[in-house]
């Protein structure tokens, strides 16, 4: 199993990302937001068989790597991360739905085995999206773009102090782990019997840090409205880049220009 | 001006557990006085502290900052005249980025961006930390952390600053830095601290407590050479103060 330390590691590499000075990730994050909201949208509103059209979508994450300079090996990894949880969704698609949908050769392929299949490559293209996303932005311009185009308030500011403490409570909880392993001695350490009052122990804790960042937060005056700085704007250049993907996005959703370039080219080279 | 005082009168603070916290103390400190408050561990120093800027109501007795009595109605001002640095900077910088957390004070107390941005600049100079403006709270280390937690209270011109074992966990060299920034400083200061030979360096008097009450109040060198107040009060003899500790030799 993977550490919490290593995952925290990992999230924090995904941040320093976000530093990167390329063109893409000095666009204004609403704009990015809303491409991405937009490409997810596509994406997912296909037909559960539908497989084909899907592939070239997979423009998409890959300009946006590129073109921002994300490492791509970095971003499968994040993928591979959810994959399995896909798998588990799509697990039973192929046992239950048997019906012979096309035939690949000698090898007929069922309903369900297109399904699973669509569902995975939904799951990459989707992941993979955001997870350019937040390697182009941030985790928290993203937040303060949601907020900026109307998502409640105490919605943002709930995501700003999950993303700032989950680093302190993933180092408080491996701290915790590490000291039931030393002394566990390669066996379960009691199981479940001293889980429970280890999870019991980081909730308290959780709580009597909450009661002091509120004491700091009212020792600086804070009255219930959060002042961040916003910097960017939403220029030209930002509806330009949302427009030419989300035409794109409608293109490769509604024209299927798939299929369309395959019947131009079978028509002239038959 | 009388805005830097800071009288504390019979406060006696009993937790709903009812735990006396505070039995009876009373003190006055001046302006620009640096003053320690020392004592074991459950003397009573965190609960005091929390007291100084309202967080922590009095079960009985009476806190006066400045000329106003700390009442409900004057508490916006009292946490703006005094800066509260908290022990452990991870639950004072909660902001995503080092300039955010300096400017939320300001910000608060209704400064435009513009003037926020200046005065975040200056105090981050003035600790000494202007090179990690855009970094998060959490890339940062520890004698970092505490110096930008400074600058977050520095940000709201205290005129009172009162802080909370600030030297635990820094490395020495984080330490002589920051003994020496404090020692810039011309506000009222008031420490809480184990680290009884920052405080023999920084504070020119000494507030001892014990089991919730004053024991002893007077200059840092008196009371450090009263060996039996401090053996009773568990504390000891700062380093320095205690002679060579590879001949005996005393000073």
């Amino acid at each position: 199993m993977r550490s919490i330390e290593g995952a925290v590691i990992e999230f924090k590499q995904l941040d320093l990302l976000a530093n990167g000075n390329t063109a893409l990730h000095r666009l204004d994050a609403r704009a990015k937001v809303l491409a991405t909201l937009f490409f997810i949208l596509a994406v997912v509103s296909f037909d559960r068989y539908a497989l084909a059209p899907l592939f070239p979508f997979f423009l998409y994450p890959v300009v946006l790597a590129s073109a921002g300079n994300l490492p791509l090996r970095f971003i499968a990894a994040r993928i591979g991360v959810v994959i399995p949880f896909a798998v588990l969704v799509g697990l039973f698609n192929p046992l239950f739905d048997r019906g012979i949908l096309l035939q690949l050769g000698p090898f007929p392929i069922s309903g369900g085995m297109v399904s699973f299949a669509s569902i995975i490559v939904r799951a990459v293209l989707t992941v993979g999206a955001a997870v350019c996303l937040l390697g182009l932005t941030g985790f928290v311009a993203v937040c303060q773009a949601l907020e900026r185009l109307g998502a409640p308030r105490a919605f943002t500011v709930q995501l700003l102090f999950l993303y700032r403490y989950i680093f302190v409570l993933a180092e408080e909880a491996s701290r915790v782990s590490r000291a039931r392993t030393l002394r566990s001695f390669g066996r379960q350490g009691l199981g479940l019997a001293s889980f429970g009052p280890l999870v019991g122990h980081l909730l308290v804790r959780t709580w009597l840090r909450a009661e002091r960042i509120h004491m700091a937060m009212l020792a600086r005056g804070f009255r219930g409205e959060f002042h961040t700085r916003q910097v960017s704007r939403f220029g030209g250049l930002e509806l330009a880049y949302l427009l030419i993907w989300s035409a794109l996005f409608l293109l490769l959703r509604f024209a299927a220009p798939g299929q369309w370039l395959g019947g131009f080219l079978l028509e002239f080279f038959p | 001006m009388s805005h830097h005082i800071v009288e504390v009168k019979q406060l006696r603070h009993v937790y709903p557990d009812s735990t006396v916290a505070l039995a009876e103390v009373s003190f006055r400190i001046h302006h620009g006085e640096s003053v320690a408050i020392i004592g074991a561990n459950g003397a009573g120093k965190s609960t005091l502290l929390l007291h100084l800027n309202g967080y922590l109501a009095p079960t009985s007795g009476e806190i006066r900052i400045g000329d106003f009595p700390l009442t409900r109605q004057t508490l916006p001002e009292i946490r703006r005249t005094v800066g509260m640095v908290f022990q452990d900077p991870d639950d004072q910088l909660f902001m995503p980025t080092v300039f955010d957390d300096v400017a939320f004070g300001p910000l608060n107390l209704g400064f435009t961006q513009e003037q926020a941005g200046e005065r975040v600049r200056e105090v981050l100079a003035q600790v000494g930390a202007v090179h990690l403006l855009d970094k998060p709270p959490y890339h940062l280390s520890g004698g970092e952390k505490k110096r930008v937690a400074i600058a977050t209270v520095l940000s709201m011109s205290p005129d009172i600053l009162v802080m909370d074992e600030p030297t635990s966990g820094l490395d020495p060299f984080s330490r002589r830095q920051l003994i020496g920034l404090l020692r810039d400083f011309q506000h009222t200061r008031i420490f809480t601290s184990h680290d009884l030979d920052m405080v023999l360096e920084l504070c020119e008097r000494t507030i001892v407590l014990h089991q919730g009450a004053v024991r002893a109040d007077g200059p840092t060198g008196e009371i450090f050479r009263d060996e039996a107040l401090l053996a009773e009060c568990r504390l000891e003899k700062p380093l320095s103060m205690q002679g060579c500790l590879l001949c005996g030799r005393k000073q």
